[in-house]
């Protein structure tokens, strides 16, 4: 469970001083679905950074099941995201030189898990999204479709407690959109995932059970009928 | 997962990785052909020393010529009759000492007998110089006919005819005619050596390569060895003979110096030499070893305080008298050789560095991502600096391919360098009768140039610091590259945009 308290964040840039989040409070239940949503520079990704253990917020606390991401050393924050969140990006982030196959067990190598092993859990996760035939592919020969999926197999190959996504679908097509939608939603149902997506798409907003809108660093939750992709 | 993924982006950034090589490989490969130049050379000055001053010596005494009081001269004098036929030869050899003042032989045994010396031999050093050819009268000869005498006294010149003085007129008065000198000038050098240690002195440099070498039983034996050159250009060979000052030698072998030129023509036993030298129980020149190498300044201030009046001369002292274009070679190597290696090495690290440093700059992104799925700082610093290791081996690989094929032209093409060693007399530990005719008053200067052909050598000790440079390059940009990866912060990995 997430408990976020009081959580602010203030960047300088040059002699002015920008507040991305301000007192932001709030709470995710194990296996809830939330989306946030909001204007460009409403502090979204921000928000999903202090989620993610990506950066600490400037006053305030970010408890995931008891463990305030804020406090702990730098140490123990990386372990987390190494254990227990998975995190998709906009962009994909893929490792231009490595394989498909080779990418997802990038999520392996800070666990420690060996060699063979890691090759085996990368070929079943690239399976489970439907690339099983693209493992030796580089990012650069799949669409963008495909190379989103691979971002997901990336995320969930070391079965994370938290899935985050910023933006999963915004350098997608409509068709490929619902489609990475479906496959997310699938994946959150079948694996009890904590699932939390930023998204300025307001038709992937309107669908999800609970929905947290940010403006101007404050949030305002919302909770929805959740509609299934 | 480290290995594939630095062969992967190695291969991604071929053309800055060569960039980053051929930098790091141009410098290594400077420093290798530098250092093996400068090693050449010192084993080339080594050898210029070696030959002069004799294998095992580690120093000589000896002690300056004095000034000659006025009026004197110390020059060679001949005197030859005018005699009435060309076909009259006459010859004479004049034999002077060289290498300073003559030492009394019991200083031998005094300096063997100082602390940190194993042994020390005499040795007298001697010029010969051989004028012969025919000096005959001019004729007196009145104008219908003449009669007369003159006298033709010996030069060191070539001479034509004409001679002494006369008259003319004519009224019959005689005129002198005809007459004059034609004669040769040949000069060599003989040392005479102490037969009973030959290991150290003047012959110690040279290998017999004919006959043998003199026995112990020889020490008053009318007996020489040669030197390969002279033998070839009188035509001795063993078994030959030929006079001193109307002393005949019997040549009982043919020394090959161990470097390219002798500065000795004749060796023979030392007693002979000193008779011929006028020189009883005087040598010019003590060789001393140390008994330990790394003592020789030392043993150089022993003997100086222990014997005074003398001249003391190490390796040393030699070295810094080497003039010709091995020195100004060697200074060059050592000097701006030096620097400029270690200027192209630092701007081969800088840009190796920042070409790193760049090149992390670019993968913000990637890096980011990676520590954003838990990867710790370590271990993106670890694939940075292995990403740099390879380019720095891979340039020390060039660089000491590169090196190697510049130290193996030098050798092959062997250019020839020249080294003058140039003191004066009694003053700097001239040795093996070096220097030309004797020279006039005051002191004599003397000096030898020789030719080395110089070579490149590449030592174990070379390659393990070509290496050590391609690692610290490798180092040097992986630190600054890794300290850069480091400071990311997976935040960035959402905020960078492609």
């Amino acid at each position: 469970m997430y408990r976020l308290t009081g959580v602010t964040k203030r960047y300088s840039r040059g002699k002015e001083t920008v507040e991305a989040l301000r007192g932001v409070d709030l709470t995710i239940e194990d296996g809830d679905q939330l989306v946030i949503q909001g204007p460009t520079g409403g502090g979204k990704s921000t928000l999903l950074q202090m989620i993610g253990g990506l950066d600490r917020p400037t006053e305030g606390s970010v408890e995931l099941d008891g463990v305030d991401l804020a406090r702990i050393s730098e140490a123990k924050l990386t372990r987390v995201r190494a254990e227990q969140i998975g995190i998709i990006f906009q962009s994909f982030n893929l490792i231009p030189t490595l394989t498909a196959q080779e990418n997802v067990e990038t999520a392996l190598v800070p666990l420690g898990v060996k060699p063979a092993e890691r090759r085996e859990r990368a070929a079943e996760a690239l399976s489970s999204v439907g690339l099983g035939e693209r493992l030796s592919h580089a990012p650069s020969e799949l669409s963008g479709g495909q190379q989103q999926r691979v971002a997901i197999a990336r995320a969930l190959v070391k079965k994370p407690k938290v899935l985050l996504a910023d933006e999963p679908t915004g350098n997608l097509d409509e068709g490929t959109r619902d489609d990475i939608m479906g496959l997310l939603e699938g994946l959150w149902r079948e694996y009890g995932l904590t699932f939390i997506m930023v998204t300025h798409d307001s038709s992937i907003a309107r669908r999800a059970p609970r929905l947290a809108t940010i403006k101007a660093g404050q949030i305002t939750l919302t909770e929805q009928s959740f509609v299934q992709y | 997962m480290f290995g594939i993924y630095l062969k992967r982006e190695l291969g991604r950034r071929k053309k800055a990785a060569l960039v980053i090589a051929l930098g790091l490989a141009l410098g290594i490969a400077l420093v290798i052909t530098v250092n093996s130049v400068s090693a050449g050379m010192t084993q080339a000055q080594g050898k210029v020393l070696k030959s002069l001053y004799g294998l095992g010596t580690d120093m000589t005494v000896t002690k300056a010529q004095s000034a000659p009081k006025a009026g004197s001269s110390q020059g060679p004098n001949f005197k030859f009759d005018a005699k009435s036929s060309k076909k009259t030869t006459q010859s004479s050899d004049r034999v002077m000492t060289q290498g300073g003042q003559a030492l009394s032989s019991s200083l031998v045994t005094k300096v063997a007998k100082q602390n940190g010396v194993e042994s020390a031999v005499g040795a007298i050093t001697l010029n010969v110089t051989k004028v012969d050819g025919s000096f005959t009268q001019g004729k007196a000869k009145s104008s219908t006919s003449s009669s007369g005498s003159g006298s033709g006294s010996g030069s060191q010149q070539q001479g034509g005819p004409g001679g002494g003085t006369g008259n003319s007129s004519s009224g019959g008065q005689p005129q002198v005619q005809g007459g004059g000198a034609s004669f040769n000038v040949n000069s060599y050098s003989v040392a005479g050596i102490d037969i009973g240690n030959q290991e150290l002195g003047p012959l110690a440099t040279s290998k017999i390569t004919s006959g043998k070498t003199f026995t112990s039983s020889q020490t008053s034996a009318k007996v020489a060895v040669i030197s390969k050159s002279y033998a070839k250009s009188k035509k001795y060979k063993v078994g030959s003979t030929f006079k001193i000052s109307g002393t005949k030698f019997t040549v009982i072998g043919i020394a090959t110096p161990d470097s390219s030129e002798s500065t000795t023509d004749v060796f023979v036993p030392l007693k002979p030499a000193q008779t011929l030298g006028d020189s009883k129980n005087k040598v010019t020149t003590i060789y001393v070893k140390a008994t330990d190498s790394q003592q020789i300044a030392t043993v150089k201030k022993t003997i100086q305080k222990n014997i005074s009046g003398t001249t003391v001369t190490t390796s040393a002292d030699l070295a810094s008298t080497v003039s010709g274009s091995l020195s100004t070679a060697s200074n060059l190597a050592t000097s701006v050789g030096k620097w400029l290696s270690i200027a192209v090495l630092a701007a081969a690290f800088l840009v190796a560095a920042l070409l790193t440093s760049s090149a992390v700059s670019r993968r913000v992104r990637e890096f980011g991502t990676l520590k954003a799925l838990g990867w710790p700082s370590r271990k993106v610093t670890r694939q940075v600096v292995g990403e740099s290791m390879v380019n720095g081996l891979l340039g020390g690989a060039l660089g000491i391919g590169l090196g190697l094929a510049a130290a193996y032209a030098v050798t092959a093409i062997s250019p020839k360098l020249t080294a003058q060693l140039g003191s004066s007399g009694g003053g700097g530990g001239m040795v093996g009768g070096m220097g030309g005719p004797g020279g006039g008053p005051g002191q004599q200067s003397t000096s030898n140039t020789m030719e080395i052909a110089l070579s490149a050598p590449v030592s174990l000790t070379t390659i393990a610091l070509a290496v050590g440079l391609a690692v610290t390059g490798g180092l040097i940009a992986g630190a600054m590259g890794g300290w850069r990866a480091s400071r990311m912060r997976p935040a960035d990995a959402l905020r960078s945009v492609s």
